[in-house]
């Protein structure tokens, strides 16, 4: 222990200049910008009283928004699987036509406003849009319903999920396939054998990420979505909600739900990761 | 022939989830032809949203950068007890909820928060005002810098450093001439995602503002009371004019890639 | 300059593991000494401190005599060269070397046309006087190592510092930079300290041998006399490579365990008890076996450096030795016959005890 609090004094021993400076001001920045607001976050809700805090979780409006959120995330995460699976394999290995534009372009969900990508979704998947109307026409109403909520974080999770699975893709040797070709293996067998197993920590740490940012997700989703209580509202709508009612304590409780909950998935990620890293990268 | 299978359905996803939203963007946009879309421009409420994204982003920048720096340099050229805690800690904030990041600032600042009433009576306005947006905006984007900063400085090791403190070289000196060079490239990477997630941030920023046009509105606020206000010309050109530069941003992290190997080719 | 080192205790950062423990070392001014020794024994991590990269926890250091200052004092005296040599990439070869120069206050830099006249002074000495407006990415390994010593020498120290300075170098650049090196250390009149790995290197090197293990000294002499009398067997099998016996002394006599290895006289201070002789291929010897006793079977290995190679096939193992190339050698025409290792060095529980 003495040798710890040593140890974080002297910057473990090394005699580099400007360490204590730029620890102090580092420490500083995090306590101020990061650990301040945390403990608020933590503390504030029982400032109120135990009585508000347990009207908050009797609260049924509340845990059908978390509801919705997860498990549109969930939804959203697990049909990213497969798509950003073949995005990745396509610019690794397909020898795409357009591999540098469709690189740039799988990042495009990230580098768009969040509420730039909800007021296009919204006309995109909307009565009159591009997509929507078509799909209307056959009787799938996608906008304003659950289907729209998993739509909009599908298409902010994509990049998360092609740009775990294809460094791990690209560091595979090709050889393992050829080996299980000329091993006898069928194509099929190759794929789920060869590629899927090597493949599953980057797709558990990409489903991880895809779904923890589809929880907390605000801007992409609250234009398509509805905002039905109990049918398409989600997590984050509800905290502002309660907030234009002046209800700190149930706003409160339902952001730290949300913030377990991804450090939850995060955490549990990396320890599945750490799990299956045995054979390698986990990327 | 299962290659020509796979290249149009790898294109055909792309184009379906990727190209057509921005395609909707620039047709919303010209709906009316590019006249209406570029009068939207003139309006008061619409110009004070773009100032104000930019002041926004520029402080957010420059303290996250200055910050980001220095927390680089502890997490990369020292091995102290803490380190990891520290590490993940600087990362918090991508895993927050952007409404949570923005409510967070209320809890301690707002009308109801521990210093909030306090510091109104003393007459500092921070939610529901620019201090609060710029918090709030800090809070979301800090990371990146470091993010970016920490792969590279961790790989490039601490001889050079040592060499130059052996040569005498004091902190400054060495972290100016000696570190930000070998790291130019991840901290101009940094701090262009850093800048383009400022410019964009909506849902924190959203629970601070208090959305009082042409005062505590930035461009993604404006874009929502715009769309919600059924000006949908307005509000996709300034979506157009936000996504572009955020996209600008984003892409040209990679120009001093491009710039070496269009130098290499010359010479 | 003199570098005087007592009882030196770095502790692994944030743990109670001894990287350095109880270090003693005095360096004369004008020696050329090296740090030998197997990875993680310390000797980089003394190099590291006397040059003040890391701090210590108890001990001292002293540098001619006095404390070590600060650190613009110490670049003035110490020059260090790092592993891998650590040149700043996105700076020319001039600008690496002027670096020391740049960094000093404004009052003491030289004029830009004195620190650029240093450095092609510099570039002179090191045989490489056109490499100045060259990267660092540029440059053949042996010529990145000149660059390295230049940028160390740059500011006129007089001890030299090297952490394995040779490692990353082919071993014809690596023999040739050897000797031009040890001229470059008498011709500046530096003090230097080297850490190696590679006995044979320092052997050739330098003037003075510090073999470590486990953060400990355990022997610091010339060349010579640690080739003469090894502290311990450690050292012993450090530096080249050697056969044990395993045997028992009793009467003034070391009497091997194996069957075909000769009993021989020992020194009276050595007490009776088991002991472990060691010594060198070359100084074992072969006599003829006598009639009807043991024998041990010999085989030719070829020759290399002016030595024949054999083996000799005891009970369960295989003992190499050498003898001189000529042509009536005592080996020659024998298959078979006595090891005599009467030239051993006796060990007991690894210390030397005879």
């Amino acid at each position: 222990m003495k040798q710890a609090v040593l140890s974080f004094f002297r910057g473990g021993g090394s005699a580099l200049p400007g360490y204590r400076l730029a620890l102090a001001a580092t420490l500083l920045w995090t306590g101020f910008f990061i650990v301040l607001p945390l403990c608020a976050l933590v503390i504030r809700p029982w400032q109120d009283g135990v009585g508000a805090m347990l009207a908050a979780t009797r609260d049924t409006r509340m845990f059908a928004a978390l509801w919705t959120s997860f498990s549109s995330a969930f939804l959203a995460a697990l049909f990213n699987l497969p798509l950003g699976l073949l995005l990745a394999w396509a610019l690794v290995r397909g020898d795409l036509p357009g591999r540098r534009v469709a690189d740039a372009l799988i990042d495009l969900p990230l580098a768009l406003p969040t509420a730039v990508s909800g007021i296009t979704l919204a006309t995109l998947y909307g009565p009159q849009g591009w997509i929507g109307a078509p799909l209307a026409r056959l009787g799938l109403v996608v906008a304003y319903s659950r289907t729209g909520i998993v739509l909009a974080l599908m298409f902010v999770g994509l990049p998360f999920v092609v740009r775990t699975v294809e460094p791990v893709l690209k560091n595979l040797p090709r050889d393992l396939e050829e080996a299980a070709l000329l091993l006898g293996a069928r194509p099929w067998q190759v794929v789920t054998r060869v590629i899927i197993a090597p493949l599953l920590p980057a797709l558990v740490t990409g489903f991880g990420l895809a779904f923890a940012r589809g929880v907390g997700e605000y801007g992409s989703v609250i234009f398509i979505a509805g905002n039905q209580p109990f049918k398409s509202e989600i997590a984050p709508l509800l905290i502002v909600v309660r907030l234009q009612e002046f209800d700190y304590a149930g706003a409160t409780a339902i952001a730290l739900i949300l913030l377990l909950t991804s450090l939850l998935a995060l955490v549990l990620v990396s320890a599945v990761r750490r799990r299956l890293s045995v054979w390698g990268d986990a990327g | 022939m299962r290659r020509y299978a796979l290249w149009a359905a790898t294109w055909g996803l792309i184009a379906l989830v990727l190209l057509m939203p921005p395609a909707v963007v620039v047709a919303e946009a010209l709906k009316n032809g590019l006249a209406p879309a570029l009068a939207s421009f003139s309006d008061p409420d619409g110009q004070a949203a773009i100032w104000l994204t930019l002041e926004v982003t520029v402080v957010s920048v420059l303290l996250n950068t200055v910050f980001g720096v220095l927390a680089a340099w502890v997490l990369t050229k020292y091995r102290f007890s803490g380190r990891s805690a520290l590490l993940v800690l600087v990362e918090l904030p991508l895993s927050i909820s952007p409404v949570v990041s923005g409510l967070v600032w209320l809890l301690l600042f707002g009308a109801q928060g521990w210093w909030g009433p306090a510091l109104e009576r003393a007459g500092v306005h921070i939610a529901f005002a620019v201090p609060g947006i710029m918090l709030a905006t800090v809070f979301v984007t800090l990371p990146y810098v470091v993010r970016t900063l920490v792969p590279l400085m961790e790989q490039q090791g601490r001889d050079a450093e040592e060499a130059a403190m052996l040569a005498g070289a004091g902190f400054w000196n060495i972290l100016w001439r000696v570190t930000l060079p070998g790291a130019r490239v991840a901290l101009f990477s940094g701090i262009l995602l850093t800048t383009a997630r400022a410019m964009g941030e909506f849902g924190a920023v959203s629970v601070v503002s208090g959305h009082i046009p042409g005062l505590t509105e930035t461009m993604p606020l404006h874009i929502e009371s715009l769309y919600n206000g059924y000006q949908t010309v307005a509000a996709f050109t300034m979506a157009a004019l936000l996504a572009g530069m955020a996209m600008m941003a984003v892409l040209l992290r990679s120009a001093p890639e491009y710039l070496a190997r269009w130098k290499e080719k010359q010479a | 300059m003199s570098v005087q080192v007592e009882n030196l205790v770095r502790h692994a950062p944030g743990s109670t593991r001894r990287l350095l423990d109880d270090v003693s070392l005095t360096v004369p001014t004008g020696a050329f000494v090296a740090l030998v020794g197997p990875s993680g024994a310390g000797k980089t991590t003394l190099l590291r401190a006397i040059a003040g990269l890391d701090t210590f926890e108890h001990g001292t250091l002293l540098l001619d005599g006095q404390g070590m200052g600060s650190m613009r004092d110490r670049a003035r005296k110490i020059g260090f060269v790092f592993q891998n040599y650590a040149l700043f990439p996105h700076m020319t070869v001039a600008r690496n070397i002027a670096f020391g120069l740049d960094v000093l206050p404004r009052s003491e830099r030289p004029t830009r046309s004195a620190s650029a006249a240093r450095v092609q002074d510099l570039l002179e000495l090191m045989q490489i006087p056109d490499a100045g407006p060259s990267y660092p990415a540029r440059l053949s390994g042996g010529q990145r190592q000149r660059v390295a010593l230049a940028r160390a020498l740059a500011t006129g120290p007089k001890l030299l510092l090297l952490d394995e300075p040779f490692g990353a170098l082919d071993p014809i650049v690596r023999r040739s930079i050897r000797t031009w090196l040890k001229a470059l250390h008498e011709r500046l009149g530096l003090t230097t300290i080297l850490v190696t790995h590679d006995q044979d290197e320092a052997v050739e090197i330098a003037d003075r041998i510090v073999v470590m293990q486990g953060g400990r000294i355990v022997q610091d002499a010339t060349p010579e006399v640690l080739n003469q009398n090894p502290q311990t067997a450690f050292v012993m099998e450090f530096l080249g490579e050697a056969s044990s016996f395993s045997g028992t002394v009793r009467d003034g006599l070391m009497v091997p365990d194996e069957a075909g290895v000769l009993p021989f006289p020992v020194a009276a201070s050595v007490s009776p008890g088991p002991v472990t002789a060691m010594l060198r291929p070359y100084e074992i010897q072969v006599r003829p076996g006598v009639e009807g006793g043991p024998a041990v079977v010999f085989s030719a290995d070829g020759a290399r450096n002016g030595y024949r190679h054999y083996k000799a096939h005891l009970a369960d193992r295989l003992i190499p030795f050498w003898v001189p190339d000529y042509a009536g050698n005592p080996v020659e025409g024998q298959a078979s016959g006595l090891l005599d290792i009467s030239r051993a060095r006796l060990f007991r529980e690894g210390q030397r005890c005879g």
